[in-house]
């Protein structure tokens, strides 16, 4: 057990924890945290994801140690129900979700994509989402809704 | 804590449920019976168990359908919002609570529209309730109940007096049966229902707080993970804790006959437990070959079902000018939901509370009291959303784990399973080979049609009293329901096609009652349900989409040998309109283009497409389905692309069409990739599809095809079902446009690219 700092969506947190402690555990059950979730576990669905270092990363398989003092975003940190951020918005608007279970690899992975690169092509957004799992299969809705956010970027 | 309903019931007035206290982000065998329910504690005779009114107008509305991520949720709100005629902000559903909400059976099986929105139950009880508020208003003034409307929660009499509901009855028990006679609002009047109400957990679900199963956590949790066997069917010999004690936050390992458990004061410590924990296992009997399977399972005893015969068919194929046939093959396939099934339990003493996002609240509550041998009404079960399950995924498994290491230790425990917990011990979708025969005439038009098919069955739903029929009441020492092999009987009775197992072109007839969809008289359909090494159970159109896949394919065939437009042969032979309807629909707005399959003049490189259409009368009369796929095939990889899908579709009456929407094309969608790509393997030992790597599933990054959805807006029929009817066309739409672009027919699922490489090397 070691004490360790982390700073999650603007709050810092300080807790004693095993350093190998995975950051979905960390997030899920000691900041109560909700959104990212356990999908596989071998970082092969998303369902785990968060931005970190403006990276999405699969929180399943990241010791809460690597995180070190780079701030943890999570889908709650994007946005709240009173002032959601526009990516959030547009998934709101296209009605891009069935069961929701998926939502945080979706959003985030098409958010971190967007942030690295404004101007993606689709072809590009697909590539960022080619390891994201929706087994709802809204995948439909929600390139609609990835477009029309990264569109309201530009303009 | 606990609330019992039926002591609040007769004690007090009704119960009306705080907007804050459960707003949405806090927690408050193959056959699935369309309203299978036991006599509820809960009595749904009686209109209080169905809804209450407070004082300041807001209705509190009990159901036992519940929302698994296909939008039940805003539809059934909607539907108390327009039949009580209040607007919907006021109306608080609650689902699937065995203390609260009455029995409904499962959530399955495209029965939750019919069973809440057509004659009776929560349409119903909205109905009653609304008549009864008038009357009450219209004793109250003493004016005819005739005269006065209700709009908006007020009720408003001929000299212009109004009154709001929650005066006339607040918080007060109604005290009257559910009415048969109370009119309901028909789809012309409609304000509220046939609307395309966004979904109402969209804004929790999009900001990260709509509370999953996964997500509930209560005061003195422990973690549990379960040690499942390492092959199929091997049993405990020796368990070592001692292997695990030194692991720092352990609190239990839990054997009970094969089952084995931990449970840890964190999740981390937990798997590391389940990872590290000695079991000595005896070796299971091992697996039949994968590549041999199709022809073993006929092999098996079964149990055999003669589902129409008209005694003729074997003359008349022997008669006929010409006779064709094929065999269809169907893998098992996995739920494989995106997030590893999840329950919390608190067991103490004879008392348990579960919180589970199983489809069957009440099942569930007497299976978890059978198991730890308490009585069902000590039990509580309550739903909790879970990951998408599209039928019998690992939700009821885990509840049962949960309630087993919670009974353990005295303490709530949560249960997250590995990836691989799910994957290799789920209840697939079955297995299933469909052999056809029909004999034709001069001008290839069908005379007889013969049927015969072979599905896998092992366990399925555990019901209100089966543990065994999933992996944790096997291993806890229950048996699994297994198909009793016998001959098959004469049928008798009208025809009802549930498992779709009957093609639509047949007409069906026993004892001169024709139930089929079509016209074809010379028929004979058999079916036989053989043990599966696996157990299985009802995934999203379970034996439906299997049976359909060889019928579509299969008219298909015949319709090549005619030399006929597919779509024109299929119209020769439908009698029932409704399916003629939506293929007519599909055709027309694909602009299905008039001519035999295949293509005339294929090239032999490079990338060629074609068009296909399948249909469905789903479950019968459960809703209608017709999909014009239009697929690409590179000839050098094999590799088959959609590119765009028309679906028309027939439910009856729309309760809301951006909901239709959402699940229709993502049924295509999922039925693409399990056309394509999904596969349960196995070596000869244990299921070897474990994880996403081994299990190939359509992800994200997807080149999408586009998909177009027509509906057909009834509003003179019932409501059906409307979840699974897309689902069930597309591998065969598929299959059919891969034909008609290469000459080539895939009789096998899924159409991998060595599949179809295989298949265009044997046509030369």
């Amino acid at each position: 057990m070691s004490m360790i700092s982390l700073k999650v969506n603007g709050r810092q947190h300080t807790l004693e924890l095993d350093p190998e402690t995975p950051l979905l555990f960390v997030l899920n059950d000691e900041l109560g945290l909700r959104a990212p979730k356990f999908g596989c576990g071998m970082a092969q669905c998303g369902a785990c994801t968060v931005i970190v270092r403006r990276q999405a990363m699969r929180s399943c398989v990241m010791p809460v140690s690597a995180v070190r003092e780079d701030e943890v975003v999570t889908l709650e940190g994007l946005g709240s129900a009173e002032k959601p951020h526009p990516i959030q918005e547009a998934f709101m608007a296209e009605g891009a979700a069935q069961c929701g279970f998926c939502l945080s690899g979706v959003i985030l992975t098409a958010k971190a994509a967007l942030d690295e690169k404004p101007q993606a092509s689709d072809e590009e957004i697909r590539e960022a989402l080619g390891g994201v799992l929706c087994r709802c299969f809204a995948h439909l809705r929600m390139l609609r809704a990835i477009r029309k956010y990264a569109d309201s970027r530009k303009a | 804590m606990r609330v019992s309903r039926r002591h609040f019931l007769k004690s007090s007035g009704a119960l009306v449920v705080s907007f804050s206290a459960t707003s949405l982000t806090s927690v408050g065998a193959m056959a699935q019976g369309p309203f299978d329910t036991h006599p509820s504690h809960i009595d749904p005779t009686k209109l209080d168990s169905w809804l209450a009114i407070g004082a300041d107008g807001t209705v509190t509305a009990y159901t036992g359908k519940c929302d698994l991520g296909q939008g039940m949720f805003t539809v059934q709100t909607q539907l108390v919002a327009e039949e009580l005629c209040v607007p919907i902000e006021r109306v608080k559903l609650v689902e699937c609570d065995t203390s609260v909400a009455p029995d409904q059976g499962t959530t399955s099986g495209s029965q939750s529209t019919p069973t809440n929105f057509n004659s009776g139950n929560l349409a119903q009880a909205a109905a009653t309730a609304r008549e009864a508020l008038i009357n009450l208003a219209a004793r109250k003034w003493g004016e005819q109940a005739e005269q006065l409307v209700a709009v908006d929660g007020v009720i408003t009499g001929k000299s212009g007096r109004r009154i709001a509901y929650g005066e006339l009855i607040g918080k007060k028990s109604f005290n009257i049966p559910l009415s048969t006679t109370a009119k309901r609002r028909s789809p012309q009047q409609w304000v509220v229902l046939g609307k395309p109400v966004p979904s109402l957990d969209r804004i929790a679900l999009m900001t990260g707080q709509f509370e999953f199963v996964h997500n509930v956590r209560v005061p003195g949790m422990l973690h549990g993970r379960v040690v499942r066997p390492p092959e199929v069917g091997a049993t405990v010999t020796s368990v070592m804790e001692s292997s695990v004690k030194q692991i720092p936050g352990f609190v239990k390992v839990v054997v009970l006959k094969d089952f084995v458990g931990v449970v840890a004061e964190k999740q981390m410590q937990a798997a590391q437990a389940a990872r590290q924990l000695k079991v000595e296992w005896n070796p299971g009997p091992g697996l039949p070959a994968q590549a041999s399977y199709y022809d073993n399972l006929r092999e098996q005893p079964s149990q055999s079902t003669l589902i129409v015969d008209s005694k003729d068919v074997a003359q008349q194929i022997i008669k006929a000018k010409t006779s064709v046939g094929a065999t269809y093959r169907y893998p098992y396939q996995l739920h494989g939901s995106v997030g590893a099934s999840c329950a919390v339990a608190d067991v103490k003493g004879d008392r348990a509370t579960v919180w589970s996002a199983t489809q069957s609240v009440y099942p569930t509550r007497n299976v978890v009291a059978k198991l730890l041998g308490i009585p069902q009404d000590n039990v509580r079960v309550i739903y909790v959303r879970g990951s998408g399950c599209y039928g019998l995924n690992g939700a009821d498994a885990v509840s049962f784990d949960a309630a087993l290491l919670s009974h353990a230790v005295g303490r709530p425990v949560r249960v997250q399973l590995s990836r691989q917990d799910e994957m290799a011990w789920e209840n697939f979708g079955a297995a299933c080979v469909v052999e056809q025969r029909a004999g034709t005439d001069e001008k290839g038009g069908i005379v007889a049609w013969h049927c015969e098919s072979w599905i896998t069955s092992r366990g399925g739903r555990p019901g209100y009293d089966q543990p065994g029929n999933v992996i944790t009441g096997v291993l806890a020492g229950y048996a699994p329901e297994l198909p009793n092999p016998e001959a098959a009987k004469e049928p008798t009775g009208k025809l009802r096609n549930r498992n779709n197992v009957v093609p639509s072109y047949v007409a069906g007839c026993v004892g001169g009652l024709c139930g089929g969809g079509g016209n074809i008289r010379s028929e004979r359909v058999i079916s036989h349900t053989v043990a599966s090494p696996f157990f299985t159970g009802p995934l999203r159109s379970p034996a439906r989409i299997q049976n359909t896949f060889a019928h579509e394919c299969f008219m298909d065939e015949i319709s090549a040998q005619a030399k006929a437009d597919p779509v024109a042969f299929r119209l020769q032979y439908l009698s029932d309109g409704r399916i003629a309807d939506v293929v007519k629909a599909a055709a027309k707005a694909g602009k299905w283009e008039s001519r035999p399959s295949p293509k005339p003049d294929i090239p032999r490189t490079g990338i060629v497409s074609g068009r296909g259409i399948a249909c469905v009368a789903y479950e019968g009369d459960n809703g209608y389905a017709a999909l014009v796929a239009e697929v690409e095939v590179d000839l050098g990889t094999g590799r088959i692309h959609p590119r765009r899908f028309t679906v028309a579709v027939d439910c009856g009456p729309i309760s809301n069409p951006d909901g239709l929407r959402n699940q229709t094309e993502g049924g295509i969608l999922q039925g693409t990739s399990r056309a394509l790509l999904e596969v349960v393997t196995w070596d000869d030992k244990r299921i070897t599809s474990t994880d996403w790597e081994t299990y190939n599933s359509l992800y994200l990054g997807f080149d999408l095809p586009m998909v177009e959805v027509t509906f057909i807006d009834r509003q003179d029929v019932p409501a059906t079902g409307a979840g699974e009817t897309a689902i069930t066309v597309v591998p065969a739409a598929i299959g059919n446009a891969i034909f008609d672009a290469t000459g080539c027919r895939l009789r096998e699922v899924p159409f991998t690219a060595e599949r179809m490489m295989a298949a265009l090397r044997a046509r030369g």
